[in-house]
């Protein structure tokens, strides 16, 4: 849609001059060849890793297969396998409020948390390097080592805490306690995760406009509130994204934990029981791990709408 | 505080075998196998299984020419077998190494090659590692395992192999090895019997003695918690140990073949039968420790070790966590009558052993390979190095057992039937994605039986639909 004879608008002081629209430059041929491998190659990578798989998942759930044997030997059940999911398959409504659990403290705990230390350590206090690194080794270690640690602080009858307090908790036990101890573990990490997100954000706020809000009198709640979180914007996006998607995908906590049963279902677990290992129940597991896809979408989808529309608007 | 915690893996110093249980030791074993890859031809869960090989049933490929002559044990074995082995703890990874080099100094021509993989990822890629490129023997267990990949034609018939080995194994044994078909697929080298496991000196202090029933049983319980006594050690976090329980009670209340047919989905789980095998439960429920679905195996044995609990009904491989003078105090019985009709006629067993797979690139060798396997001088080499299990052969030489060995050895040769273990019988995909939550439920509600059994039966009834 490139008007070939523009009429530039003669620039009025201030305001920015019109940027030219993309795509109305002409590119030469070696232009649109390097281009398009920039392009193609990633494009064609990701479709055929991460689109094609996918689709193929959704065919498969419509399926019932023991992976053995060829193509040929999948029986079609057309909806069976979701029906089972829902009705028949007493795991799986746990599993879905186990994730929004997950996604809840994360969202409600943990980001705030994170967000708090962030500022404490934005102040330069004594020792910030310190707590800087105590805070943020748990990011560092794989999840499987988290699973561990906390195993051996929860343990009923040699765990930390119980030795330390006389307490007889099952903390991993018992379903009604054990979600909530992992989700302590969970936000244990998390926190950290953001708060160095934040902290990155938070320093590249220009402190001029912070000594600009306290010379007309705000106070340091107001500043926060004000100007430098509205500064943050960028990095709150990246941080929700993050968020959502550690709580989709979480896993190896509760499998190292006790293999995500007994009140620690998860989707992802779910997914693996039943389409690793022996069980091999691939329609099966492929219709539960689409519906986590179809969950993830949601919130994708609703991502990228706002960021277009964002864009857009600006 | 005490040094050893729940899931890290035993010391390889005690370890015979790890159960075979994808759930156990998710711990640092799992972490650590992580880093371990295996360097098979056929690993890698992604790779789909439709595009790697023809069906087996492509009638026999070039491979399958060996004919029947087989190699009858002694110097006729040639060229490289290769071996595929999930006995990744050093004492068996040990021990089959001892029984790979005897068996090339008996046949200079043979060179075999171990290719140890992680035990639980063995187990969790054995679809596709046997519809990949398998090497041509691979280490697997007796029972319905066994025979689900003989009837899916994944694993290579070896009844030749058995009529030179047969005679040195009970029916019972044969039976394990035989598939759906009449045919031997499977050679057994030891196993290990599961049962109440005690110790001596806690029993002599309290002056009790070893129940014979089920109504003694109970009276013996009470008796420990009035002692201040958890009576029954109970473990069943990682999910699969209370299989055991539900297993031998099965046994007791309803036979042998009753087990037999509910594990293949030929008797309904809502039969009046299995209500009264959990009603049996709930009640020994009541003496059981609790927070069982807390506690890993390790620590309910440690609590057993510590004289905390009373009796603990596991698998014998609970001696790993003994040592010194508390496996001197170590002691077992079978688990009491309930029924008189059935008495205590059944254990379970499990049966460890190797197979061949589909088309060996060298299956004359391997052929020579599992006759050797199947002798009592290679089972005397196993459990020389791995003094945890009993050997399956009956010519075996037991001069050599502990005290805890005989007695598992004595047991097993008593009882006339011998289950594999509920996960064993049978298909994995029911007992890992249905029996574990269902008895994880139980355990937590033992009130609502008929709840129970119907969401089992209904779950059942999909699956072996399929």
């Amino acid at each position: 849609m490139a008007t070939s004879t523009q009429q530039p608008a003669a620039p009025t002081a201030g305001a920015p001059a019109p940027r030219r629209r993309r795509g109305s430059r002409r590119f030469s041929g070696r232009d649109k060849l390097v281009l398009g491998l920039m392009l193609g190659v990633p494009t064609v990578l990701h479709v055929a890793l991460v689109w094609l798989p996918a689709v193929l998942s959704v065919v498969l759930s419509f399926g019932k297969w023991d992976g053995i044997g060829g193509v040929s030997s999948i029986k079609w059940v057309g909806a069976d396998n979701y029906h089972q999911i829902a009705t028949n398959y007493p795991p799986f409504w746990p599993a879905v409020h186990h994730n929004l659990y997950w996604l809840g403290v994360l969202l409600l705990i943990g980001t705030p948390l994170g967000l708090f230390f962030a500022i404490l350590l934005d102040k330069e206090l004594k020792g910030s390097r310190f707590y800087q690194s105590a805070l943020y080794t748990p990011v560092v270690l794989s999840l499987a080592l988290v699973g561990f640690i906390w195993t051996l602080i929860y343990s009923n009858d040699q765990g930390l805490i119980n030795n330390a307090f006389g307490s007889h908790v099952d903390w991993l036990g018992n379903p009604k306690v054990n979600i909530w101890a992992v989700l302590v573990a969970a936000t244990w990490k998390h926190v950290g995760y953001i708060m160095v997100l934040y902290l990155a954000g938070l320093k590249s706020v220009d402190t001029s406009i912070k000594e600009a809000s306290s010379i007309d009198g705000a106070t340091e709640v107001q500043t926060f509130r004000y100007v430098v979180f509205p500064a943050l914007r960028p990095v709150n996006v990246v941080v929700l994204v993050v968020t959502v998607i550690e709580s989709l995908r979480a896993f190896d906590i509760v499998y190292i934990l006790n293999g995500g049963t007994n009140g620690l279902e998860l989707l992802s677990v779910l997914i693996t029981q039943n389409i690793l290992g022996e069980a091999s129940r691939l329609g099966f597991g492929s219709a539960i791990a689409v519906i986590l896809l179809v969950i993830s979408l949601t919130f994708i989808i609703t991502y990228l709408v706002n960021t277009f529309r964002r864009e857009a608007e600006s | 505080m005490t040094r050893r915690f729940g899931p890290t893996s035993p010391s390889p110093r005690e370890v015979g075998f790890r159960v075979d249980r994808r759930t156990m030791l998710k711990g640092i074993a799992g972490a650590g196998a992580l880093a371990a890859v295996p360097t098979l031809a056929a690993c890698g869960g992604s790779s789909s299984p439709s595009g790697s090989s023809a069906p087996a049933s492509s009638s026999g490929g070039a491979a399958a020419s060996a004919g029947t002559g087989s190699a009858g044990g002694a110097g006729a074995a040639k060229g490289t077998i290769t071996f595929g082995s999930n006995g990744s703890d050093a004492v068996p990874k040990a021990a089959y190494q001892a029984v790979a080099d005897a068996f090339k100094a008996k046949n200079s021509g043979a060179d075999v090659k171990i290719n140890t993989v992680d035990h639980n990822t063995f187990q969790e890629q054995i679809n596709s590692y046997l519809q990949g490129k398998p090497d041509d023997v691979f280490t697997w267990f007796a029972g319905y395992r066994m025979r689900f990949f003989a009837a899916k034609n994944l694993a290579g018939d070896i009844s030749d192999v058995w009529q030179n080995i047969g005679a040195d194994f009970s029916d019972a044994f044969k039976q394990a090895s035989t598939g759906d078909d009449g045919k031997q697929y499977f050679v057994p080298i030891y196993n290990y019997p599961w049962a109440v496991f005690y110790r001596k000196s806690v029993f002599e202090k309290g002056g009790y003695t070893v129940p014979k029933t089920w109504d003694e049983l109970k009276a013996l319980a009470t008796k420990m918690k009035g002692d201040g006594l958890a009576p029954v050690g109970f473990a069943d976090k990682d999910g699969w140990p209370a299989m055991g329980t539900f297993d031998i009670i099965n046994m007791r209340v309803n036979g042998y073949q009753f087990h037999v047919d509910l594990m293949a989905g030929k008797e309904s789980w809502e039969d009046a039968k299995v209500k009264d095998v959990f009603s049996h439960w709930a009640e020994l429920l009541q003496f059981s420790e609790q927070g069982a679905l807390g506690r890993t195996w390790q620590e309910a044995a440690g609590n057993l070790k510590n004289k905390k609990s009373g009796m603990y009904v596991l698998g014998s491989f609970v001696g790993q966590q003994f040592t010194g003078a508390d496996l001197e105090d170590l002691d077992f019985f079978a688990f009491p009558e309930i029924n008189p009709e059935h008495g205590t006629d059944s254990i379970d067993a499990p049966i460890d052993g190797l197979m061949m797979a589909k088309k060996p690139k060298n299956e004359e060798g391997a052929k020579a390979f599992l006759t050797y396997v199947g002798s009592a001088e290679a089972e005397n080499t196993y459990l020389k190095t791995d003094s945890n299990d009993v050997a399956a052969n009956k010519q075996a030489d037991t001069s050599g057992y502990n005290a805890l060995q005989k007695k598992a050895a004595e047991l097993i040769g008593a009882s006339k039937n011998i289950a594999q273990f509920l996960d064993r019988d049978t298909r994995p995909d029911f007992a890992s994605t249905v029996i574990i939550p269902s008895f994880q439920s139980f355990i937590k509600n033992p009130k609502d039986i008929d709840g129970l059994t119907k969401n089992i039966q209904s779950q059942a009834k999909s699956i072996f639909a399929s």
